[in-house]
């Protein structure tokens, strides 16, 4: 398989590295709590490899568990995954241009693949960075998994390391470029809005969905060119800084804040 | 767990990451269009962003995991790098968990 790694920017990997220590951790907590919960080591295994989406594997292994039926589990997993299909769409270009890409990329699309290449200017950059963030996750989720599963009762709650704070606020971190335009602050505040109202009264996957709801606020399109700086749509190459994505390569410290790039 | 269970859960999850990539390769979306799956998908995240803070489930996750997004979220949009986004809301979350806030 020829990735694009030699397009990889050093910043991105040093990101994309921060994601998999974090993926790691949880899932080593999976493949501690799915031991413990009687599932077979092979199927535990295999169920992180070839699923690769921790909140839906967390959630059949938790219904299982509660002595919930193993189709009924199943049905509410493939719910919460449903997400992806209107991820895919939005991020096709930055997969690949053609077939064999799109089959084998597909497996790595997850919500912080998708919103760590929506972060970095399309083109080049953001199918480099879909690419490193897809297989750096999918590896340490799979070690991660395995060394959960070895290391049983010995691993600790990732709550206790804030590791559930690390994740929304990761992908909020990835989001910043995006809502820095107003319409896409608008949509996301109404889907966030929307979401919150309807987890409370609909099961798992649904609230999400919910949030799409959140389009009606959209607007109008923007007139004018800079409506081609959207992050995901072909734009200028300086547009959508947010995350340090567009820093100069120097480590010193970021600029000043409202400082515009 | 089963084997057939686990692959159906497999094949269903592929399916559907691949349909949207798939669906993407076929059509030509009008800029109109486009413009509304891009905002969908940012919809869609941050919907995701908002519960996965919240919420475990239906019931409400207790302050430290929001209170670590919060700060997290604050540093972001005064463009620090990710690294220490990511550190600052777990240490936040981690901190106020070890001095006995929920």
């Amino acid at each position: 398989m020829r990735l694009p790694f030699r397009a990889v920017d050093r910043r991105d990997l040093r990101d994309a590295l921060a994601l998999a220590a974090a993926i790691a951790v949880v899932g080593a907590s999976f493949g501690a709590l799915a031991a413990a919960a009687g599932v077979s080591p092979v199927l535990i295994v295999a169920m992180s490899l070839l699923v690769f989406a921790g909140g839906a594997q967390f959630l059949v292994v938790a219904v299982v568990t509660a002595g919930g039926s193993v189709v009924a589990a199943v049905a509410a997993a493939l719910l919460l995954n449903v997400r992806h299909l209107p991820f895919g769409l939005a991020i096709g270009d930055t997969v690949a241009g053609s077939w064999p890409g799109r089959v084998v990329g597909a497996h790595v699309l997850i919500d912080e693949s998708v919103a760590f290449a929506r972060a970095r200017p399309a083109g080049p950059r953001a199918h480099a960075a879909y690419w490193l963030c897809g297989t750096l996750l999918f590896t340490a989720w799979n070690v991660g998994t395995v060394a959960g599963m070895l290391a049983g009762a010995a691993v600790p709650d990732p709550a206790s390391f804030g590791v559930d704070a690390a994740f929304p606020a990761g992908l909020l971190a990835l989001l910043v470029p995006a809502l820095r335009h107003p319409d896409a602050r608008r949509v996301g505040l109404a889907a966030a809005v929307l979401a919150l109202l309807a987890a409370t009264v609909l099961p798992p996957g649904l609230p999400v969905l919910v949030g799409l709801l959140g389009l009606l606020a959209a607007g109008r399109m923007p007139a004018g060119p800079e409506r081609g700086a959207r992050p995901s749509g072909p734009r200028a190459p300086s547009a959508g800084a947010g995350t340090d994505a567009d820093d100069p390569p120097s480590e010193g410290p970021p600029p000043a804040p409202g400082t515009d790039r | 767990m089963t084997w057939p269970a686990l692959l159906t859960l497999a094949g269903g999850t592929y399916l559907l990451r691949l349909a949207g990539l798939a669906l993407r390769g076929r059509v030509r979306l009008p800029a109109r269009v486009d413009r509304y799956v891009d905002l969908g998908a940012t919809a869609l995240l941050v919907a995701l962003v908002a519960t996965a803070t919240l919420l475990d489930g239906a019931s409400f996750a207790g302050w430290a995991r929001p209170a670590g997004v919060l700060v997290g979220g604050l540093a972001a949009w005064r463009r620090a790098p990710f690294v220490v986004v990511v550190l600052l809301a777990a240490a936040t979350a981690a901190a106020l968990r070890a001095v006995g806030v929920p």
